[in-house]
């Protein structure tokens, strides 16, 4: 497959360097200033060391990657919220053009599923978005291979970096400021972690999540959550939890058409309870009982490997 | 949890009994012959039924086989049994409440989630690793009649957002796997 790659972040950059090792051809990529286009394929470790070096990955302009010869879009810009552009506006570009799109950006369809789902319903390309729930995890083809309808509920981790900072907590006995300074050192906090402790970045995925299971094609969006986050959980609250052999976890749960995320007490070795920025998703099925995947919930590489997953679907 | 019927459990039996004497002997003594072990009893002598009954509340330990007999004992031996639900409560749940809890007075705190529900604190730890002027953490067990979970969440919901406190609720179901 020929891909362009919108998004010059940790997701579009490693899709980029990993489409080769998959038998895909990356023929136009561009971040929000700059592109490259070569319909014969792209040389992949320049442009990146380009975007490392001077910020920008070429010298054409990020229109001329949109609308360029390939046959799979792939949306890794960063997730916006509300009206969820420019994301949008290029999936319906894409698919405007019969052309696939894979996203990596939750926004559109987090924030505008039922206009992603007309847009593709006029179109020749389809829509896939593995990558946006769950990193690497295989959450959203897991539910689709065993049809939403027999799927009664999904709780999971979904944020690594709140997980991270609660296990850290629990463990060690520090204070949320000490445990949140020290994951930005290590690189799992960003500098404005704000959507990974307030519990947004969970509630698009519980949303994302809600939108695919919704039988009467009922519409999901952000404000149909409801949202807690982990800020002002206390090392004492957590002392208490851990006494009575339970720790508190960040959950995000789709039952009954309803989005909940929030942090809740959990057995401490229950699977729900995973440790550090691990992720997991639990299905409850209709005839198989409860099924659970866990893995690496974000990074460059893992996320990557969603798309590209996604990508191989479509061949 | 086992589903052993050798499980001894506590009961809660409310009877009613005419006012003669020697009544309340003749109702304990089915309990006693069937294996059951008293643990208390409440006689509500000031509390009339409408019938002009007196209401008795009998707490008692037996395993559920047990338990039966006792409650077909009674009723064999003519006595009014009006509640002898299998276990009253029968759902525990752990919550943890944090901010200023003695600023905000926990016996008042408690005592609102018990009125407001069918619920009873049956456990209570307090860390206030700062002091109890500043903000404190406290994790409460409660136990709830059978299907009433939902219905004392709610209810410390409530409390909570009045009196400014962060719940952190348990996930009650998917935790234990």
């Amino acid at each position: 497959m020929r891909l362009a790659v919108l998004g010059a972040g940790a997701v579009g950059g490693s899709v980029v360097e990993l489409a080769g090792d998959y038998g895909h051809t990356v023929t136009a990529f561009a971040d929000s200033q700059s592109a490259v286009v070569d319909a014969d394929g792209i040389e992949a470790d320049g442009a990146l060391e380009r975007k490392r070096r001077d910020g920008i990955v070429g010298d054409a302009d990020p229109e001329d990657a949109l609308t360029a010869n390939y046959d799979v879009l792939v949306e890794a810009t960063p997730t916006t919220l509300g009206d969820a552009q420019p994301g949008f506006g290029h999936v319906e570009t894409a698919l405007g053009m019969d052309r696939h799109v894979v996203l990596a950006n939750k926004g559109p369809v987090a924030e505008r599923f039922a206009e992603v789902r007309e847009l593709e319903a006029d179109s020749e390309g389809t829509v896939l978005f593995e990558a946006t729930v769950g990193g690497a995890m295989p959450v959203l083809s897991t539910i689709d291979d065993f049809d939403p309808e027999h799927i009664s509920a999904v709780r999971g981790v979904l944020n690594g970096t709140a997980n991270f900072i609660l296990s850290r907590m629990s463990a060690e006995g520090l204070d949320y400021e000490h445990v949140l300074a020290e994951a930005q050192d290590l690189g799992v906090a960003e500098a404005d972690p704000t959507f990974d402790v307030d519990g947004t970045d969970a509630a698009l995925k519980g949303v994302i999540v809600a939108n695919v299971l919704a039988e009467d094609g009922e519409e999901y969006t952000l404000e149909d959550a409801d949202v807690e986050g982990i800020q002002d959980i206390t090392g004492s609250a957590l002392e208490l939890a851990q006494e009575d052999g339970q720790t508190v976890r960040l959950i995000a749960e789709v039952t009954d058409g309803a989005v909940r995320v929030g942090p809740r007490l959990v057995p401490e070795h229950a699977a729900l309870a995973p440790t550090g920025t691990r992720n997991i998703v639990q299905l409850e099925t209709d005839h198989a009982g409860r099924l659970n995947i866990s893995g690496r919930g974000a990074g460059g590489p893992e996320t990557a490997s969603a798309v590209l997953a996604d990508v191989g679907r479509l061949e | 949890m086992s589903d052993s019927t050798e499980e001894v459990r506590a009961y809660t039996v409310r009877l009613e009994l005419v006012d003669e004497p020697g009544e309340l002997l003749r109702a304990l003594e089915p309990i006693a012959s069937n294996g059951g072990n008293l643990l208390s009893i409440f006689h509500e002598r000031g509390n009339v039924t409408p019938r002009g009954h007196i209401p008795v509340e009998v707490d008692l330990e037996a395993t559920p086989d047990r338990f039966e007999g006792i409650v077909d004992a009674l009723r064999e031996a003519g006595i009014n049994v009006i509640q002898a639900g299998a276990e009253r409560y029968s759902e525990a749940l752990t919550i943890v409440l944090s901010g200023h809890l003695v600023n905000t007075d926990l016996s008042d705190t408690l005592s609102h989630i018990q009125e407001s529900t069918s619920a009873t604190v049956t456990d209570l730890s307090l860390s206030a690793p700062e002091g109890t002027e500043d903000a404190s953490s406290a994790r409460i067990r409660l136990a709830t009649e059978e299907g009433a979970v939902e219905e004392a969440l709610a209810a410390v919901r409530e409390v909570a957002a009045e009196k400014d406190l962060r719940l952190i609720e348990p996930l009650t179901v998917g935790g234990d796997v």
